[in-house]
């Protein structure tokens, strides 16, 4: 089983390091290269040719790549273009708030969505198991700029018990910092909740007919029990990779978010550095995106084995 | 909706440098440069009072911002700047060069050699007085081997020597009666001799930084000890970055902010039936502008030219993509609210058949021509193309809209497409207006127009001190590109911004929106 774990983690790494490759040679590919944007219409040829030699770019790319991908090991992200600060002085705090309103939703919509797909599952056709149908169809099916705009129209321009604009700082405290976030995070918690609840629902209910069901039934258990002691464990792996692929959606995929509650997260400074041809900037954000999906599915994959005793053991 | 920060390309210049304020000058600005929407219910109490915060929510930052003065591209680092620094020369509401810390100037006959008197007895920030060192050192950071993006503003300056501790002379290669409205560009901010921390910049202005967290916010405290008479009121300023256009509405109407910057015509109504909220419209010289080629086909031929500008529905575009915030376009750039504005120009309006004879003319009568714009233009520039593709089928004209991704817009497709949208947020003065885009050698000759006439008569207007004259010398200026230039220009666009009805002693600017972005030390919160 070790073994099993120890090739996940390769794969995992193997598939970064494929990314970080596309990132490099990807972004190289735009139009104009980095010299040419830094000095604008008015370049020398001896002023771009003096750049070119001074970032390197004279060198042929599988050798800047290499040179690139030896920093980024030592953490060294270089500097932004643009602002000429080190990339991960700019990064980090970004990437901290995000992963803490990443986490926030987390939390409440990790739990929130098993249980509910859970009794969902329990209570088939049930009144209760169709009225979370409808309204987790109605959440997926409205896109999260709605989303995002209804939560502020309502709970901070109508009642307004909240704040619309996401500043976070610092300095905060985290009573404050929650307070901050809570309506983004409500937002991500109504985009992902749907996902995960259906995916638990039907995961647990394409196992009900199988012959240890049955059999588990005939013993004379109630459903919840069974449910819980025998389906669950069966159920597990695809919940857990619905609820991977969720959590990655909170860190990379909250632009939208960010942008309608101004929240400084990552994604926002990504989206600034591209328009402004920032590419070390562009380079790190796409590698700090990437590295967080294969993470967690990596960790999916893992847990999954984890919990499933027929998957410790390959056949 | 922001996509005009995006402009920035290989040019390295962000367009938007070039384009940005307005082109209104002088006496006129009175009778309509700008009239408050605000209630009269709420009339504004006329003596100031100090103290509060105020919270501005703002579009035109990013997370690329630095508080040096040579990159600014956008308008959220100059308002911030304007905070902590002072400029050299101010415009003032009537649109006039009034003293900043250059408290008075003169020029020498001809108007090539200038004095100009640096203001005495002011301090910066670290407790240094300000002299003329200070004062040429900030104008070279623009000046010679540099990145600045007011390095071609100030290209006609040769030399500029100290006369005296607060005396200096300012020599260009030619006349110039507008030098005090140039040293005005929101790139000149006066720092020490041989400054250079610009994360931490030192300045006169009434606040100090406090906190700048770029793409974010920044927040400024008042000093105390500002020069400036009657400015500085409140304690201090935030200034958030809200780039989403729903977002800031939505920032102001839960209270987060007290003043936000660009809203379109169409949401601004819906602001005004709130009683709580006043709206303050400045008519500039900001204008969309279609640009045609002069020297590719068929725009070569100046019947084609003029059978476009008949066959555009100007009003009815004013009505719909403004909603009635804007100004008809006379295909000239020079605004009505300019004092060298020329009024006798008959209005081009539109007219099929006028249209359709100068086709005739050109035997071109089943012209097909293609169109290309994006938002990045300017917002609206979509549904103007389309409701000029309605109006030229009248005329005969076949116009096929291309619409062409805002990433990029300004690299790919202008000054290259020889059929294109485009804006110019007009120029402080005529002189800058003309030269910058329709004189033939000028960088950003987007028409590619070339009239050896027109540069000699701009040249002569230029160092013309005598007004009358200089009024006659413009207005032919303008009446030669009405009749013959490239650029179809449909509509002036005015700059709307809005707040709520706290903030005290807000006005409409000629130059840009929030004041010329000196609103931090102009208005009070009376609490």
């Amino acid at each position: 089983m070790i073994r099993l774990v120890a090739e996940r983690t390769a794969l995992g790494l193997l598939t970064l390091l494929a990314i970080s490759a596309l990132l490099f040679f990807g972004t190289n590919l735009l139009p104009g290269d980095v010299a040419s944007a830094l000095l604008g219409q008015s370049a020398t040829p001896e002023a771009l040719h003096a750049i070119r030699i001074s970032l390197g770019l004279d060198q042929p790319a599988w050798y800047r790549y290499l040179v690139w991908l030896g920093h980024v090991f030592e953490g060294d992200f270089g500097t932004s273009l643009a602002s000429g600060r080190p990339i991960v002085a700019e990064v980090m705090p970004r990437l901290g708030n995000t992963l803490f309103l990443a986490g926030v939703a987390a939390i409440v919509s990790v739990p929130l969505a098993v249980g509910l797909g859970l009794l969902s599952a329990i209570r088939e056709g049930g009144l209760f198991d169709r009225l979370v149908s409808i309204l987790s169809l109605m959440t997926i099916s409205v896109p999260e700029f709605f989303v995002g705009y209804v939560v502020i129209i309502v709970f901070s321009v109508q009642l307004g018990w909240l704040p619309s604009l996401a500043t976070i700082d610092s300095g905060m405290s985290l009573i404050d910092r929650l307070e901050v976030v809570a309506l983004p995070a409500f937002t991500l918690v109504l985009v992902v909740l749907a996902h995960m609840l259906r995916m638990t629902r039907a995961s647990i209910l394409s196992v009900m007919s199988a012959p240890y069901v049955e059999m588990a039934f005939l013993k004379g258990l109630s459903r919840s029990t069974v449910v819980m002691r025998h389906a669950l464990p069966n159920a597990a792996a695809p919940i857990i990779a619905v609820v991977a692929l969720n959590l990655g959606y909170l860190v990379v995929g909250v632009v939208v978010v960010e942008v309608v509650f101004v929240y400084p997260g990552v994604g926002q400074l990504m989206v600034d550095a591209v328009s402004k041809r920032d590419l070390p900037l562009v380079q790190a954000c796409g590698l700090v995106f990437a590295a967080t999906y294969v993470g967690l599915n990596t960790l999916a994959d893992v847990v999954a084995i984890l919990v499933n005793p027929r998957l410790k053991r390959p056949r | 909706m922001d996509e005009r920060i995006l402009k920035e390309g290989p040019r390295g210049l962000d367009r938007r440098e070039f384009l940005t304020g307005t082109a209104l000058l002088g006496a006129l600005a009175g009778a309509g440069a700008g009239l408050s929407l605000a209630s009269p219910a709420f009339a504004q109490s006329a003596t100031p009072t100090t103290g509060g915060t105020l919270r501005l929510g703002m579009s035109g930052g990013a997370t690329t911002d630095t508080l040096d003065p040579r990159t600014f591209t956008d308008w959220v680092p100059v308002n911030i700047a304007y905070q902590i620094m002072n400029g050299l020369v101010e415009i003032d509401a009537d649109n006039k060069a009034t003293p900043e810390l250059l408290e008075s100037w003169e020029p020498k006959p001809g108007a090539k050699d200038w004095v100009f008197n640096v203001r005495k007895g002011v301090e910066f920030h670290n407790g240094k007085s300000l002299d003329a060192d200070d004062i040429i050192y900030s104008i070279n950071l623009h000046r010679g081997d540099t990145k600045s993006a007011a390095k071609a503003v100030l290209e006609d300056i040769v030399d500029i020597k100290k006369l005296d501790t607060h005396q200096i002379q300012i020599t260009l290669t030619d006349g110039n009666a507008d030098l005090p409205y140039i040293l005005s560009d929101y790139h000149l901010f006066a720092v020490p001799n041989g400054f250079t921390d610009w994360a931490n910049p030192i300045g006169t202005g009434g606040y100090k930084l406090e906190k700048f967290e770029p793409g974010v916010r920044s927040i400024t405290k008042k000093t105390g000890s500002y020069w400036k008479p009657n400015a500085g009121y409140v304690d201090s300023i935030e200034v958030i970055v809200i780039n989403d256009i729903t977002a800031r509405i939505n920032a102001l109407l839960s209270n987060q902010v007290d003043i936000i910057n660009r809203l379109d015509g169409r949401t601004v109504d819906l602001l005004k039936r709130n009683k709580k909220f006043q709206v303050i419209r400045s008519q500039a010289g900001q204008h969309g502008v279609l640009l045609m080629n002069c020297e590719s086909d068929p725009y070569k031929n100046n019947d084609i030219r003029l059978a476009l500008k008949y066959a555009i529905d100007r009003e009815k575009i004013i009505k719909t993509v403004l909603n009635g915030y804007g100004t008809i376009g006379n295909d000239q750039p020079i605004p009505r609210t300019n004092p060298y504005y020329n009024a006798d120009l008959p209005q081009h309006g539109y007219d099929p058949d006028k249209a359709k004879f100068h086709l005739k003319k050109a035997g071109q009568e089943n012209l097909k021509v293609t169109l290309q714009v994006s938002e990045a233009a300017f917002t609206g520039a979509t549904d103007t193309a389309v409701l000029f593709q309605a109006a030229a089928k009248d005329a005969g004209i076949n116009l096929d809209v291309k619409r062409e991704p805002s990433d990029g817009y300004w690299d790919n497709v202008w000054m290259k497409a020889p059929f294109c949208a485009s804006y110019w947020g007009g120029r402080p003065t005529a002189d800058q207006m003309l030269s910058i885009a329709y004189k033939s050698d000028a960088k950003w000759n987007d028409t590619n127009w070339h009239r050896p006439a027109f540069d000699k008569l701009l040249i002569e207007a230029r160092a013309e001190l005598d007004q009358a004259k200089r009024k006659e010398l413009y207005g032919e200026c303008q009446k030669m590109i009405w009749e013959d230039g490239g650029a179809l220009i449909p509509m002036f666009i005015d700059y709307i911004e809005a707040g709520t009805t706290k903030v005290q002693g807000w006005k409409p600017h000629p130059m840009f929106d929030f004041m010329g972005q000196r609103i931090g030390e102009k208005v009070w919160m009376p609490s």
